[in-house]
């Protein structure tokens, strides 16, 4: 009998099992965001060329291991923990099977470890990316493969949730668009999964002796299958959660249900071929296949990013303006609650992912302007911005909503985490900016040595270079206070805040159920639809519900269009190539 | 009301959508073509392209032609490691190799020649990332990029490696000059 509790809060219904899952999983997430972010601390001290702190070969391991400990470990975690809260939670379902949600757990944890001894054992100084035919030790492959099927575990037992919830009728009418948005990272995963797998088991079988040869260039392709589509995967959930907390914060509804779950099944038909971004420089690859999938089949992805960047902060703006909020076009973004870390962070995620992170993005997997990009520092300055400023950032803002629903803890410090957002939001932006600077004057990333001290060659970057990799070193710096600051918040609520509720003890916050009289048997009441407004009806669609967000993503549109043809300029003044 | 709800109506899909969106949607669609059509229009109007032209190739055929030039073409020797400098004639095959933690051999160009550049790399993944000019392209092990290239300003460049290649990585540079 499946056992439930209701948050007297927010009136959301908590299943037993997907309950102490998500607590696991976010606490395991959390984790593993510490470790990347000491590591972090690590890599900036290091590439800052005045204090360079690291010797080069535990530069090279720590980066591998930074790499993988937030872009994989920390990420998706979290996403089990965002993928059983939508399919459970939201649906007042009961979690399927959750015996085998725990073994994809185990998994993944064993996984995790085993790729992390691997690389601090120091002979997988291999990078994220791990090509052959560099060679890793087998239990780095080994790791990453059982943390993948622990993962895949874990989608279908989403899949098998959203069955269950059918069959029982949890909910009227069809899904809510959070766990619509939830369904489409998920198969993205399955995608993204599969194809790990397709790459590593036989990289695997090569690290210990069965296979003799592993084409490199085939493991480039089918390799960043994985490691690009992994980051759809957070690009799907991450706009999921900025479609809930504008839901929780503002009660705000889709402007259109079905622009933005279109715009989501664009993400599905077309997000991945966007892994040819990393092969646009290759050689044995056409320019024919090059164009089409790095762009998307022309940009339908990136066009349901611009869809979806107009209609989350539009829904806000629809239901800020439906509370009085009506003065000029700005007066519903100037009162929201910017002491809110859930709103402050989640509209710093926004915002940076679409204009840091979006557009350095569609610029740089621009099939020619990969010629003057590719392996620059540049790259790892976008995806810090859309992985770092718009994923995590946003798992942060969802984590300040989870602690007192889920976790039943009052939050401690909220000054600290007022302002977390804020100093998170502003050294990571400064070190987007600042490595995409550097990359335009031609800066290498994963680079122990930008200054080639002592090399007979010689070679100097211009001076510039070295100030701006500077003020992103300051930047990185600032990242990790920020990031420490979150942890400081929500792990020290989980540990020392006040309990809302009697059962909420220190090893309930850890994933140990609560004591079974914090739970009923009885089956939640059907989920409703969502109340029938008279918005769509008196509405004349002619005019702008929306007009602030208009003019938002005209500037965004704006700066895109100036930004991209900059651009091509430069390009052309670089040696004619055909 | 809202986003974590079941939509408020059965078919949701048969709401009329705002003009806002609609609006919106085209202008991003319209864009979105635009940033496509450049790709294919800069192929044949602009000047920087990634060559087509790619091979497989074994390590052991690629050194043979890299010292078949040097033999040819060798003009001088640099450094305490002897790297030969080569001066191919002008629209001739270069062939440059990239191995652990070396670009061999170094050129000596004429600028506003073309050359056809034959690339690759002999152990690992490798990064060709020409400065200050700021060209960089993949070095994938196996396989040979065939580029024509036509320096067209003066002076001496550097080859960095930005593709990580194991612990030395950072010490990996070649040299261009390009002569007037």
């Amino acid at each position: 009998m499946a056992q439930f509790r209701q948050c007297p809060d927010t009136g959301l219904f908590f299943h037993k099992e997907a309950e102490n899952l998500m607590k696991a999983n976010a606490v395991a997430g959390a984790v593993c965001l510490l470790i990347a972010g000491i590591l972090a601390l690590l890599v900036v001290l290091t590439r800052w060329p005045a204090v360079h702190l690291l010797p080069a070969d535990a530069f090279y391991m720590v980066l591998t291991a930074h790499g993988i400990c937030a872009l994989i470990f920390w990420v998706i975690f979290f996403e089990m923990a965002i993928l059983y809260f939508a399919g459970s939670t939201l649906l007042r379902s009961r979690l399927a099977t959750p015996r085998w949600a725990w073994a994809g757990f185990a998994l993944m944890i064993i996984g995790a470890i085993m790729t992390l001894v691997a690389i601090f054992q120091g002979n997988s100084s291999v990078m994220m990316t791990s090509y052959v035919p560099m060679r890793a030790a087998p239990s780095f492959y080994l790791g990453l493969i059982l943390f993948a099927v622990g993962a895949l575990i874990g989608c279908f037992v989403y899949l098998g949730t959203l069955v269950v919830a059918k069959n029982e009728k949890t909910y009227e009418g069809s899904v809510p668009l959070v766990t619509f948005g939830g369904t489409v990272a998920c198969i993205i995963a399955i995608f993204t999964i599969a194809s790990g797998a397709e790459i590593l088991i036989p990289t695997y079988l090569w690290s210990i002796g069965y296979i003799s040869h592993i084409d490199p260039a085939m493991y480039r392709v089918i390799w960043w299958a994985l490691g690009h589509s992994s980051q759809q995967i957070n690009v799907s959930a991450h706009v999921a959660v900025w479609y809930l907390i504008a839901g929780v914060i503002f009660g705000a509804r889709p402007m259109s249900e079905k622009v933005s779950r279109a715009a989501y099944l664009l993400y599905i038909f077309f997000l991945q071929l966007a892994s040819a971004h990393h092969l646009l420089t290759d050689p044995g690859i056409s320019s024919d296949w090059k164009v089409f999938n790095t762009s998307y089949a022309m940009y339908l992805a990136v066009l349901a990013s611009m869809i979806h960047g107009l209609t989350v902060p539009g829904a806000i703006e629809v239901a800020q303006r439906k509370k009085g909020l009506t003065n000029g076009a700005f007066e519903w973004l100037r009162k929201a609650p910017w002491g809110n870390p859930v709103f402050s962070g989640m509209f710093i995620s926004l915002v940076g992912f679409g204009f840091l992170g979006g557009i350095s993005g569609v610029v740089m997997g621009t099939e020619q302007i990969s010629i003057i990009i590719h392996n620059t520092i540049y790259v790892p300055g976008h995806f810090h911005a859309t992985v770092v400023i718009g994923t995590t950032m946003a798992w942060m803002a969802l984590t300040y909503l989870l602690i007192p629903v889920l976790f039943r803890r009052k939050m401690i410090l909220p000054v600290v985490a007022k302002w977390q957002p804020y100093v998170f939001g502003l050294g990571m932006s400064l070190v987007a900016i600042f490595h995409m600077a550097a990359g335009t004057l031609g800066v290498a990333r994963r680079h122990w040595d930008m200054g080639f001290a002592g090399n007979p060659l010689g070679f100097e970057y211009p001076a510039t270079a070295y100030l701006l990799m500077g003020i992103a070193g300051v930047g990185g710096v600032i990242g990790v206070i920020g990031g420490a600051m979150y942890l400081i918040v929500t792990v020290g609520s989980l540990i020392f805040g006040q309990p809302l509720q009697k059962e909420a003890g220190f090893l309930q916050s850890f994933g140990v159920p609560l004591a079974d009289s914090a739970y009923t048997n009885e089956k939640p009441a059907r989920l409703p639809m969502a109340p029938a407004e008279a918005v769509e009806s008196h509405h004349d669609h002619s005019e702008f519900e929306a007009p602030g967000t208009f003019i938002l993503a005209m500037v965004l549109l704006v700066s895109f269009v100036v930004y991209y043809f900059i651009n091509w300029k430069y390009l052309s003044e670089v040696w004619p190539l055909s | 009301m809202t986003s974590f709800m079941p939509p408020a109506q059965k078919n949701w899909w048969a709401v009329p959508v705002g003009r806002q969106e609609i609006v919106w949607i085209g202008i991003a669609l319209v864009w979105c073509l635009i940033m496509f059509f450049m790709m294919p229009y800069w192929h044949m109007y602009g000047k920087q392209n990634i060559s087509n032209e790619g091979y497989r190739v074994t390590p052991v055929k690629f050194q043979a032609k890299v010292n078949e030039m040097i033999e040819k073409y060798k003009v001088r020797e640099v450094g305490a490691m002897k790297i030969p400098v080569v001066a191919p004639p002008e629209g001739s095959d270069v062939y440059l190799m990239a191995r652990l933690w070396q670009w061999y051999p170094m050129l000596e160009l004429k600028k506003d020649a073309s050359y056809r550049l034959h690339i690759t790399s002999i152990d690992w993944n490798h990064g060709f990332s020409l400065q200050p000019v700021n060209i960089n392209l993949q070095v994938v092990p196996g396989y040979e990029m065939v580029l024509n290239v036509t320096p067209d300003k003066a002076g001496e460049y550097t080859i960095v490696c930005n593709e990580y290649c194991g612990i030395m990585h950072h010490t990996m540079l070649g040299k261009i000059w390009v002569k007037e």
